[in-house]
């Protein structure tokens, strides 16, 4: 497990958002040490795709404070918080895959924009993540309309880590994908923070994978964070919330 | 809309009275049109900002010079010929009135030089590629491919909208050009061919009265036009909000406003050159 007591890569505080009339976050509070991997649990709509949206600077908060590396972001300009941007990959819920480029072009995107890499490079690398996510070379020339859900979800995955950044915000990685691949995705994220030192924030429904994967998870209902901590003390969660969401799974297991 | 008035008449006959109501949504329209108005400038000058930054997007933009120029030469040709041919057959027709054919190929030169290329050009532009534009932009925003770009440190403004508002900006000046011919060489052939009119007075004509100054006058409003609807239907596109069907009435809104700046922006520039 990381070191806890590590500075902060993203700090969260005071985070209030609404659309119109509809309070979503009401006062987040969060940070994750540097290196470390936080797994965001909560209800469907809870707002957690929304909170990892500030995370990255793609929504402006109405009040509050996000920090990541030691920056605030919210005054930042697009200028800078394209900087900033470079040190994060991002998997989209629905992929977001581009869908005018093939898989092998969507992963070689962020390459070609950042890198002045020769395509023999390039190959490489593309041909390493695509490996990595048990894509196979015929999966490369399709488009991703011709992809299925759990692909697509793979391709995005192979795109967010293609720069090996130095942050990677999962968005629901293995929802949709057999329990084979999912293992697989949680043991990449794993490796990624053990071997590379990525700081992960990762959003699941996967209650088994967050306990395995997770240094930290963070508890999101009605807006707020209502336990955040190892694994273990949201385990002995007090909250009443917390409780009847675990036991959906710790109910059926022990 | 009606149906839903009538209904909150019946409900709550306490309201102001329709005519208040009515001039009260008409003031509320041209709000919100002001409104939406300040958001396109906004944009256009973003677009500005980001165009002349690096790096500049090549290959986008000779997709765009592409799809929006080379893919609407045919359908400006064929448009082209047609009023032409049309305007040749009516104008000549009303000539003869006075026994003055051979003002046909004058009048429909000028006329289509000065006014008529540039805004079918521009429409023939906005409804093919514009449309196009605007549910292509739509559907990437709503389903967060721009969202994704961002993340990427991809600015979606110089990467998306400046290659097409350039290709707007520079194609359809060039249709138009391509529009004066073929609408020319239509009016020649009904004009000569079927009302009478001697090739040589016909050409004669025409050289005599067409000043380049009136093909310029039709050059500069094919950018302005270009501009304009490349530029509209990329900001209603990029704010399409609401899954396909947002996308669909961001299309819409797209081809009206695109349309109705055509006819606003020919009278204002019309103006301004003269
Ligand atoms: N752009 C937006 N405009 C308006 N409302 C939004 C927008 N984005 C999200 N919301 C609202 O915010 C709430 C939280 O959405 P969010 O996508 O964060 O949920 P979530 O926790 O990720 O749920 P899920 O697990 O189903 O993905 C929802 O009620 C949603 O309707
Ligand atoms: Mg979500």
């Amino acid at each position: 497990m990381a070191d806890t007591s590590s500075r902060p890569m993203i700090e969260i505080s005071g985070l209030h958002k609404s659309f119109g009339v509809h309070k979503v976050l009401t006062g987040i509070d969060l940070t994750v040490p540097a290196g470390s991997t936080c797994v965001i649990l909560g209800g469907s709509g809870s707002g957690k795709t929304v909170m990892m949206k500030h995370m990255i600077g793609l929504l402006k908060p109405d009040e509050g404070r996000v920090v990541i590396d030691g920056e605030d972001i919210v005054p930042m300009g697009p200028e800078a918080l394209e900087k900033v941007r470079h040190k994060f990959g991002m998997v989209f819920q629905a992929a977001a895959l581009f869908d005018s480029m093939d898989v092998y072009d969507n992963v070689a995107f962020p390459l070609r924009e950042h890198r002045g890499l020769s395509e023999e490079e390039i190959r490489k690398l593309v041909r390493s993540k695509l490996d990595l996510m048990g894509l196979p070379q015929s999966a490369e020339r399709k488009f991703p309309a011709d992809l299925s859900g759990g692909m697509r979800k793979r391709v995005g995955l192979a795109r967010a880590i293609v720069m090996n950044p130095k942050i990677v915000l999962y968005d629901e990685p293995t929802t949709g994908l057999d329990p084979i691949t999912t293992d697989y995705v949680d043991e990449m994220i794993l490796a990624a923070q053990r071997e590379l030192g990525i700081t992960s924030v990762v959003i699941s429904h996967d209650i088994a994978s967050a306990f395995n994967i997770a240094d930290q998870i963070a508890f999101l209902n009605k807006g707020v964070i209502l336990e955040q901590g190892p694994p273990e003390q949201l385990r002995s969660s007090q909250h009443p919330a917390v409780k009847v969401f675990l036991q959906t799974w710790f109910g059926k297991n022990d | 809309m009606a149906s839903e008035n009538a209904q909150n008449a019946e409900s709550q006959p306490e309201q102001p009275s329709v005519l208040t109501r009515s001039i009260e949504g008409v003031g509320q329209s041209v709000i919100s049109m002001v409104e939406e108005l300040g958001h396109l400038i906004t944009l256009g000058v973003d677009v500005v900002r980001w165009g002349v930054r690096r790096p500049y997007r090549w290959v986008n933009l000779f997709f765009q010079l592409d799809f929006v120029g080379v893919g609407s030469v045919f359908i400006v040709l064929l448009t082209g010929l047609f009023t032409g041919m049309v305007f040749a057959n009516q104008s000549a027709r009303a000539f003869a009135m006075f026994d003055a054919q051979s003002l046909v190929g004058p009048t429909v030169a000028l006329v289509l030089t000065r006014e008529l290329a540039p805004v079918f050009s521009a429409l023939m532009v906005t409804m093919r590629a514009g449309s196009a534009m605007c549910t292509e932009l739509g559907t990437m925003r709503v389903t967060e491919q721009v969202d994704a770009l961002e993340t990427m440190a991809v600015n979606p403004i110089q990467y998306l909208l400046v290659p097409r508002v350039l290709a707007g900006l520079f194609m359809v000046p060039l249709l138009t050009l391509l529009f004066d011919t073929s609408g020319i060489l239509g009016a020649y052939a009904v004009a000569v061919g079927t009302q009478g009119v001697s090739a040589g007075t016909f050409i004669t004509r025409t050289q005599q009265w067409l000043d380049p100054i009136d093909v310029y006058e039709g050059l500069i409003k094919g950018a302005v036009f270009g501009l304009a609807v490349t530029l509209v239907c990329c900001f209603k596109g990029f704010n399409a909000t609401g899954g396909a069907k947002g996308v669909g009435q961001a299309t819409t809104e797209a081809m009206v406003t695109s349309a109705l700046s055509i006819f606003i922006l020919d009278f204002i520039v019309g103006v301004l050159l003269h």
